[in-house]
């Protein structure tokens, strides 16, 4: 009686975009890409509106607006849905999820039906009432983004002074007895805190550190110049992280996740499209990952259409047209790799290259990446250090120092 | 620290799963699951039996008792795979134990 426990797949260590995550997949039973069982977890991004202006915000840069959110009784119509077909986990995200009103209802019907939720939060807008409630809906899991480790840089990534606010709802997270993941979004101009966010974590008595190094897409590419690091930095980060994963043994999980520019092979985004993820934009699109957005001429369907969840997951255009490995132009389709990494993450392929069906440019057999590398090398030696901050009226450049 | 991790078990334990690990049957897929923080575990059929006793008043001294008696095996040898089982659950946060009520 031994292997008690086993991963239900190996647990996926996928690169995780932003704070948004990938998930563990139960999927060890599937052999072959041409069965899709429904995802294990699923991200809802309840509202794209949020207090925090940060220049990588993986939203896309089209956001939603409040008025075409879904409301509060289509929310949980499709949480009810979710778990009839075997969804299992469900992740409120935003923007800022608790700018919504009814999350405590959101999170009691989760409940309810017996979903697992996680809260993936800024917590700039909580109160500890608020907190509680959420505890009592039967919230599971908390995870908060910081920007830094301390106001002055923190402050000024997200736009917000909020970062006291945030160690304070932290604190209430652990005297709430719920898990606590710090999320760190890591970039050129905050990766010298990381030692520092690396204990902040431990004197959170968070449960895990997600450190991930953003990835260059929508908002995130529109601020490039001024987030991208040096290979020396992330060469210096990867030996943190490292030294810190054996020091904080069972103490802090700490999961790393690498900016794929300075890869030699590309990400298995999203664990490969349609195969074990999807999520849910504030509009009630179910889209294969949350930037897939950004891909003009891809039509997605609506929780609002006639079709059901699961039918649009397996049979709509969209989930269907970058699906196992079908559909790869060479230098994926002769690569022994291709069911390794499924040619990457397609909205970086599309932002960089103009088609989602190219090679990611992060793998070093596409032919753009050579030239993008070398940008964006160029970029991180550079001295362009102002921000585009995302908002609703399409971005708003930082002022100088002097006022500019 | 509020939940205390890395709990040590011994046959005086009674653990229990923490608030946010949770046993479920998933009907779908017709296995047991334990659904963690971005996680989610096929235990096999063991560890769920065991795992079904862990409600934090239950020792692990009474397990192990319940169990040898329902399979006749040798007590011993069921204790030492229970309590290897369950620290190695609890070295990976998914199981916890009941606090002692210090009033």
């Amino acid at each position: 009686m031994s292997p008690t426990l086993t991963d239900a797949s190996p647990v996926v260590a996928d690169p995780k975009i932003d704070h948004k995550d990938s998930l563990a997949a139960l999927e060890g039973t599937r052999s072959t890409a041409d069965t899709f069982g429904i995802p294990l977890a699923v991200l809802a991004e309840v509202t794209h509106r949020c207090p925090l202006q940060c220049p990588y915000c993986s939203n896309p840069v089209e956001l939603d607006r409040a008025g075409s959110e879904l409301t509060t009784e289509e929310w949980k119509k499709v949480l009810t849905e979710l778990a009839e077909i075997g969804v299992l986990q469900i992740h409120f995200s935003g923007g800022e999820p608790t700018a919504r009103k009814d999350l405590v209802e959101l999170v009691q019907q989760a409940t309810d039906v017996g979903l697992y939720s996680n809260l993936i939060t800024s917590a700039v807008l909580l109160t500890r009432e608020k907190l509680a409630a959420l505890a009592d809906a039967g919230l599971c899991h908390v995870q908060i983004s910081f920007q830094g480790n301390e106001p002055v840089v923190a402050d000024r990534v997200a736009g917000f002074k909020g970062h006291a606010k945030k160690l304070e709802v932290a604190r209430w997270t652990r005297e709430l007895e719920l898990p606590l993941t710090v999320n760190a979004v890591m970039h050129r101009q905050n990766l010298h805190q990381l030692p520092d966010i690396i204990q902040m974590a431990v004197d959170l008595d968070a449960d895990r550190l997600e450190v991930a190094n953003v990835q260059y897409y929508g908002w995130a590419l529109k601020n490039r110049a001024a987030l991208m690091p040096t290979l020396e930095q992330i060469e210096e980060t990867s030996r943190i992280v490292e030294e810190a994963q054996v020091r904080l043994k069972g103490i802090l999980a700490i999961d790393y996740v690498v900016p794929d520019y300075y890869a030699l092979r590309p990400k298995k985004c999203m664990g490969g499209w349609g195969r074990q993820f999807f999520n849910i934009s504030p509009a009630g699109k179910i889209l294969p990952c949350h930037a897939a957005e950004s891909i003009t001429g891809l039509e997605f369907e609506s929780v609002r259409s006639n079709h059901s969840i699961a039918w649009i997951w397996q049979n709509s255009e969209a989930f269907n047209r970058y699906r196992g490995t079908g559909w790869m132009p060479e230098p994926c389709r002769s690569c022994e790799f291709k069911e390794v990494d499924f040619g990457g993450c397609r909205c970086q392929a599309f932002a960089l290259t103009g088609d989602a069906a190219n090679t990611d440019p992060a793998c070093t057999l596409s032919p753009h990446h050579e030239r993008i590398f070398k940008v964006a090398a160029e970029e991180a030696a550079g001295n362009h250090n102002r921000f585009i901050y995302r908002n609703f009226a399409g971005g708003t450049l930082e002022p100088s120092d002097d006022g500019a | 620290m509020a939940t205390g991790r890395n709990i040590s078990v011994s046959e005086a334990s009674r653990p229990k799963l923490p608030r946010h690990t949770r046993l479920k049957f998933d009907e779908t897929r017709q296995v047991w699951v334990i659904l963690a923080p971005e996680r989610v575990l096929a235990p096999d059929e063991i560890a769920v039996e065991v795992l079904h006793l862990c409600d934090g008043v239950r020792s692990v001294a009474e397990m192990v008792d319940q169990l040898a008696a329902k399979y006749a095996a040798p007590r011993d040898a069921i204790a030492t795979d229970v309590v290897a089982m369950l620290q190695d659950l609890a070295d990976k946060g998914f199981l916890t134990e009941a606090r002692e009520k210090t009033s």
